[in-house]
């Protein structure tokens, strides 16, 4: 079954993607992300680092096996998703196992019937959304706006993220309100917060900042605000102004 | 409100807002207002009151506010508002590195801050991959801080609870339990809440010395006061009139709203992270999980009072660990020093501060302790790319941290999945079609604290 998935597509390639030389070529080839070690452009840096390039990392899935109850869980949602006969491999675009968590990176045409199918399947039943969490990656044109799921089965004691992306220039995903009526409020924090709409949600109002408010405040383009501070004699910048060593 | 013309008034807004009257009910309106109830009162099923409940209402547990549509006495709609203390917890905590995110997430929920501060902590641990490398008796101190704390938040809880029913001495009694825990936590953090205690690695400073004496002391004062707590309540005719059977939920309506916790709980159903998803080392202890099957806020108030007890069973087991024989080098900080935070804490003269030990150390034995010491508190350390949510059972539900990192010294986003501000999302199926005075209970048996709320 798991050889069908897409999942595991990448597989008869790998042998040769591997050689050192080749991966240096295609990470030369990948867009560059950031440039520089420190984060200030406004003073003359003589790190000696100011040249470095940091390439965006390519998108991969992670080689099976999963390991723990990631594999069984895999195979029974490729086996649901495809005894509808439209596949595994269209409805999820990448499988994360990492650091003994399990992400399925849904198309978000799908998510409504991934999720129906996550609850539903007797041998999946993740009866519990225990929210959704936005996330913003300017620096990836196309997929800037993340929402991010966690389920749970109590039935199975398993655990489980769908991770969708959507672009910036088209903000819209699907809501699970109908699936997961819990996620009512989550959705509309994270409207609120990163400006995602998710389409078909009851109410879809802002929660926490006032009705009126302009722009989504953890939007990575929203600035933190803050003023500089006097401390024993000397300026201490606000925080988003102090240096960044990321 | 509406216009310059200004005694306090009964009147209809002018902005085409509002349907139907509005009363401000600010002071020499009474009697507008109860000609108003009359009239609705006269003419039954034609009419229905909202009633604005906060957000400045001291039952509703902070900047809560609660739109009621009533009919009567009867609750036919309720609307929650809330966002009154939305403080940007989770924005701020992108702009500071890795350690000091733990300063920002513990004041979210300030009656739970170490459940905040775990949850986060072991997070970042499993980003940093250092999970299995926790000094044992840094999860030792966690799990007594954690059950210290866990009694304290149900404490702070029924206490106000009691408070709101009119019993001032429910009150005074839970206080003044809760009063020695704080005491406690405050002996070993040095604060009585926003501890900013476990760190990414470990915890931030080793128990004070008489530390296990007092908990000890504390342990054998406990039982009495919690049977206090049982006498002034569990049969009490005006407690059990405001509890049994109201704000009833039950096991399909708390996994249609995923509800966790007391709550869940109270439907009957054992799910308890500590039991089915066990951290830190809960499953080396022995604890029960009580439940009830009442679904109701009276089955809820036992379940916590049962937790109560069982997080002392918890903290007399921490203790007796903790006494046991010590290896020569039993540390409670991840012995790794590019994460580890390198300082040791002493009292000086002048307060808490870098051990004279340390400051020799790094000044005249060890260049690399220096470096570390200094590249740790001025950037901090990295944590590799990726993302990580681990949920924790705090006294009110399943409380996770979805943390992403960029590889950077500072979280990339993190993100608290607070079980009050979850739960708040039941309380129209707590009490719609009930009457008005069971709305306190209702709120009261969710627990919620604004703080996680609105974060």
């Amino acid at each position: 079954m798991s050889d069908s998935t897409g999942a595991s597509e990448p597989e008869g390639t790998e042998e040769s993607a591997n050689l050192p030389a080749q991966a240096g070529q295609q990470r030369l080839s990948e867009p560059v992300a950031r440039q520089g070690l420190f984060g200030v452009t406004t003073s003359g840096d003589t790190s000696g680092y100011g040249g470095l390039l940091v390439r965006v990392p390519p998108e991969v899935s992670s080689p099976r096996p999963y390991g723990g109850y990631f594999d069984e869980l895999s195979d029974e949602l490729a086996r649901v998703l495809e005894a509808d006969g439209t596949g595994f491999g269209d409805a999820i675009e990448r499988v994360i196992a990492d650091r003994g968590e399990l992400t399925f990176h849904v198309r978000r045409e799908r998510l409504i019937e991934v999720a129906t199918k996550l609850r539903d399947e007797p041998n999946l039943s993740f009866e519990l959304c225990t929210g959704v969490s936005g996330v913003h990656y300017p620096a990836e044109p196309g997929r800037e706006l993340r929402a991010v799921y966690h389920l749970l089965s109590i039935t199975k004691n398993r655990r489980v993220r769908l991770e969708v992306a959507t672009a910036d220039s088209d903000r819209h995903i699907p809501s699970l309100v109908d699936v997961y009526p819990a996620l009512d409020w989550h959705e509309r924090e994270t409207w609120d917060f990163f400006g995602i709409i998710f389409d078909g949600h009851p109410s879809l109002t802002r929660i926490e900042m006032p009705d009126d408010w302009k722009g989504h405040p953890q939007r990575k383009d929203y600035p933190l605000g803050g003023i500089p501070v006097e401390y024993r004699g000397t300026k201490v910048p606000p925080p988003d102004e102090r240096r960044s060593y990321a | 409100m509406t216009s310059q013309s200004a005694p306090p008034r009964a009147s209809g807004l002018d902005d085409g807002t509002a349907e139907g009257r509005v009363y401000n009910v600010s002071g020499q309106d009474w009697d507008q207002l109860v000609a108003a109830a009359d009239e609705i009162a006269d003419s039954p099923g034609t009419g229905h009151m909202v009633i604005n409940m906060g957000p400045q209402h001291p039952s509703t547990h902070g900047v809560l506010r609660l739109i009621l549509t009533l009919d009567g006495e009867t609750v036919t709609e309720c609307r929650v508002g809330i966002g009154y203390l939305h403080t940007g917890i989770e924005k701020n905590m992108e702009y500071r590195t890795w350690t000091q995110g733990v300063t920002f997430c513990t004041r979210a929920d300030y009656l739970m801050p170490i459940f905040n501060e775990m949850s986060y902590c072991l997070s970042v641990e499993r980003l940093l991959g250092i999970e299995d490398r926790i000094p044992d008796r840094a999860q030792i101190i966690r799990v007594l801080m954690m059950e210290l704390n866990r009694v304290g938040s149900h404490l702070g809880g029924l206490g106000p609870f009691g408070l709101e029913l009119g019993a001032t001495t429910i009150f005074l009694q839970a206080m003044r339990m809760r009063e020695n825990v704080l005491d406690l936590m405050e002996l070993i953090t040095g604060l009585r809440m926003n501890h900013a205690f476990i760190r990414p690695g470990g915890v931030a400073q080793d128990l004070p010395p008489g530390a296990l004496e007092k908990i000890r002391e504390f342990l054998r004062q406990a039982p009495a006061w919690t049977s206090d707590l049982h006498k002034l309540m569990d049969s009490n005719p005006v407690f059990v009139g405001r509890t049994k059977n109201i704000a009833y939920l039950d096991l399909e309506g708390c996994m249609a709203l995923a509800v966790t916790g007391p709550l869940l709980r109270s439907a009957g159903l054992p799910w308890d992270l500590r039991k089915s998803q066990p951290y830190c080392g809960y499953e080396t202890y022995d604890f029960e999980v009580p439940t009830r099957t009442s679904c109701d806020t009276y089955g809820r108030y036992l379940i916590r009072m049962d937790e109560v007890d069982q997080s002392l069973r918890l903290i007399e087991q921490c203790v007796d660990r903790l006494a046991g024989k010590r290896p020569d080098d039993d540390p409670w900080m991840i012995p790794d020093a590019k994460v580890g935070w390198p300082a040791r804490l002493s009292l000086g003269p002048d307060g808490m501060g870098p051990s004279p030990e340390h400051i020799a150390h790094i000044m005249g034995q060890s260049m690399e302790a220096l470096i570390h010491h200094f590249k740790l508190v001025t950037e901090g350390f990295r944590v590799p790319a990726g993302q990580a949510y681990v949920p924790i059972e705090s006294p009110k539900g399943e409380l996770g941290c979805h943390v992403v990192s960029d590889g950077g010294t500072r979280p990339y986003r993190a993100h608290l999945r607070d079980p009050s501000f979850h739960h708040l999302q039941a309380l129209a199926a707590l009490c719609e079609g009930a009457l008005l005075a069971d709305v306190i209970p209702a709120i009261a048996s969710i627990d919620p604290v604004i703080g996680g709320v609105d974060r």
